[in-house]
């Protein structure tokens, strides 16, 4: 463990104005790191070896080995950097293992009944294998474009007062507001759409729209930020040079800055939609669920892919396995839907971002 | 938007009805916002009234609304403290690995790869809580109930099936993870590089440079970023009703099979199948939630804003 330590420096007769200090070699920490999953696995093979208590153990006696042997070698203050350094990376790594679990443990599950009967049948009369999520998937996409619809003109026309006309204090209560509408739990926007159309048609109304209205409520204070944020980097330059020319207002903002803005704008609105398109709580609460397909969000209930998924593996019928095999499946799908429109949000910026004019 | 401090009166501009009307359409759109948000309190408020007049034995569970919604709020705070706990030291670490240590080149593509655990929907979380973590966690769950159980938060007896407030707490940490890591990168990323530099020179090492200058600088930013994680942990839903066992009384116990459940998570499991009084108690619940979180977010929004306030970065 020690092989690739220098010895500490025998005297203290550094000669000035700059001390030379003996650092440990460069690839003395991998090497300690090494040593330590080495002595980690047969530590671990003491007891019964399993890969992550190797690594626990690996990981921590590595750690120990560098600050040891930076004390010794470097002083106090390089060691305590370099423990630093080894925590603030560990802390990384942790991070990285929930995500890399999930993700494999989401794909292993859901592989299984990723086939061509999921995406084209209905859960209508089944009751044990097959069926597949075709309403629920359509169910999703109709009330994910319905919210979508609501949201983005409030949402971008809030933007636009904000950054081009607002001022006092209605801007800084929007702007206050809207931060604070961010964090609404979803719950509660479903609970207040199921409030909402209660008082207006009556008890136990279930329809696909109030489920867009409570999506909505979550969604128009992202595409706010993301719109303001976007349209405050319009340069002032390009406002200033088409009034100069007697463009009103109005026509600036929609033919100089929104087309200037557009990347942004795009890449906004789709992580916007990203973000309510998993959304579950509020359907359960507003949309519920059926078993067969029903495209018109004002009449009844729909289906959706998140509440799908929930109530196949929180109350599978007879066929347990086939019931869970489905709700994988649809978390696959939905994560492969949420992944999809984060990808589509980074191509649009790349790919519409505006001409510089250089 | 610059105006000029022209000293004779300009000619006042020409108010053209397009102009007239899309700047009202605009404003029309921010106060419909306010609207909105004053009208999910008003119909929360008008649909719990049945549950706040009713008399207490008529409430689920016989003993009126406040013990029926005492050991929910209970519940709820304590897995977001949890989950706060967790995410924090975390989420300080990998913003600062990613702000300062990690190779420049990698950087943007690790903070991207952090933002995705943002990008998974909540149901999914609840899937592999339910499915991964659960199980993993019952040895644990057994040592800490054998060698811990002189702390009241690992009372025990250990939950056979590892459904329990710690391993909520610890889903919920890995949610609100990305959230606290994201504020904290972009304050960390916004010290001043002069400072930086200045401590570098005199010849602080990285970690006596991050300490002395960017953690005071980055401190109340993450501290906004923690409360607003807070916010997120505390309405969190489908996780938390997928991975609880939940049902029981207000208890402090992290590991037993019996725990309170949270105020989000009770209304979505109960919430389908109630009629009547039921669907007003639930929604009174909701209103406690909204008030906490309204709470907890206006207090981040200030303590993030008057750092803005303070910072020379603008």
């Amino acid at each position: 463990m020690s092989t690739a330590i220098r010895p500490a420096p025998t005297g203290t007769d550094a000669q000035p104005p700059v001390r030379s200090r003996s650092r440990l070699p460069r690839f003395a920490p991998l090497g300690l790191y090494l040593a330590g999953i080495v002595v980690g696995a047969g530590l671990s093979a003491l007891t019964s070896f399993s890969v992550a208590s190797t690594v626990i153990y690996g990981v921590l006696l590595g750690t120990l080995a560098v600050y040891v042997a930076s004390r010794t070698v470097e002083g106090r203050r390089k060691a305590t950097d370099r423990l630093v350094t080894c925590l603030v990376t560990t802390a990384f790594g942790i991070a990285m293992i929930p995500l890399v679990s999930l993700v494999w443990t989401v794909l292993d599950n859901g592989l299984p009944r990723f086939d061509a009967q999921f995406f084209t049948n209905s859960m209508f009369r089944v009751v044990g294998e097959g069926g597949g999520a075709y309403h629920a998937i359509l169910g999703t996409l109709i009330i994910t474009a319905l919210a979508t619809v609501i949201s983005v003109p409030i949402g971008l026309m809030t933007a636009i007062y904000l950054v081009e006309y607002g001022s006092g204090r209605l801007k800084k209560a929007i702007t206050f507001f809207v931060d604070v509408m961010t964090g609404i739990p979803s719950i509660v926007a479903g609970l207040f759409a199921f409030a909402l159309f209660t008082l207006m048609f009556g008890n136990d109304v279930r329809l696909g729209v109030m489920g867009a209205v409570a999506l909505s409520v979550l969604m128009i204070p992202v595409v706010v930020r993301s719109c303001e944020e976007v349209l405050k980097l319009v340069p002032n330059e390009l406002r200033e040079a088409s009034y100069a020319l007697g463009v009103p207002k109005w026509r600036t903002v929609v033919k100089v800055v929104l087309p200037t803005a557009i990347a942004g704008l795009g890449t906004g609105i789709t992580l916007a939609v990203a973000r309510v398109v998993g959304e579950t709580a509020p359907l359960l609460v507003t949309v519920g669920l059926i078993t067969g397909t029903n495209l018109n969000p004002f009449d009844g209930r729909m289906a959706t892919l998140p509440v799908f998924a929930f109530y196949q593996l929180t109350q599978p019928g007879t066929l347990t396995q086939a019931f869970l095999d489905r709700a994988w499946t649809a978390a696959l799908v939905l994560i492969i839907l949420v992944m999809a429109l984060n990808i589509v949000a980074r191509l649009i910026s790349r790919f519409f971002a505006p001409s510089t004019g250089r | 938007m610059t105006t000029i401090s022209a000293p004779p009166a300009p000619p006042r501009p020409k108010r053209r009805a397009g102009d007239r009307v899309f700047a009202g359409t605009a404003k029309g759109s921010g106060i419909l916002i306010l609207i909105v948000l004053a009208g999910v309190a008003t119909f929360l408020i008008s649909e719990a009234v049945p549950a706040l007049t009713a008399p207490a034995e008529d409430i689920p569970g016989g003993e009126g609304l406040g013990s029926y919604v005492w050991p929910l709020i209970v519940g709820t705070l304590l897995g977001a403290v949890l989950a706060l706990l967790i995410a924090t030291p975390l989420a300080v670490g990998i913003a600062l690995y990613i702000t300062y240590y990690a190779p420049k080149r990698i950087a943007a593509a690790m903070g991207y790869v952090i933002d995705l655990l943002a990008a998974i929907p909540s149901v999914v979380y609840g899937f592999w809580g339910l499915a991964v973590l659960a199980p993993t966690l019952v040895p644990f769950h057994e040592w800490a109930a054998e060698n811990l159980s002189w702390i009241p938060l690992f009372a025990g007896p250990a939950s056979a099936s590892g459904r329990t407030m710690l391993t909520v707490g610890i889903v919920l940490g890995i949610m609100i993870l990305p959230i606290i890591s994201a504020i904290s990168r972009e304050v960390f990323s916004q010290a001043p590089a002069l400072h930086r530099e200045a401590a570098l020179a005199l010849g602080a090492t990285r970690w006596e440079m991050i300490r002395m200058a960017v953690l005071p600088y980055g401190k109340s930013g993450v501290i906004g970023g923690a409360m607003l994680g807070l916010g997120r942990a505390l309405g969190e839903t489908m996780a938390v009703a997928i991975v609880l066992s939940g049902g029981a009384g207000a208890t402090l116990n992290l590991i037993g099979s019996s725990n309170p459940s949270t105020i989000a998570s009770n209304i979505a499991l109960k919430f389908p199948e109630a009629s009547g009084l039921d669907v007003s108690t639930l929604i009174a619940s909701g209103l406690v939630l909204f008030l906490i979180t309204l709470v907890v977010n206006m207090l981040a929004r200030w303590v993030v804003n008057r750092r803005a306030d303070f910072s020379g970065a603008n």
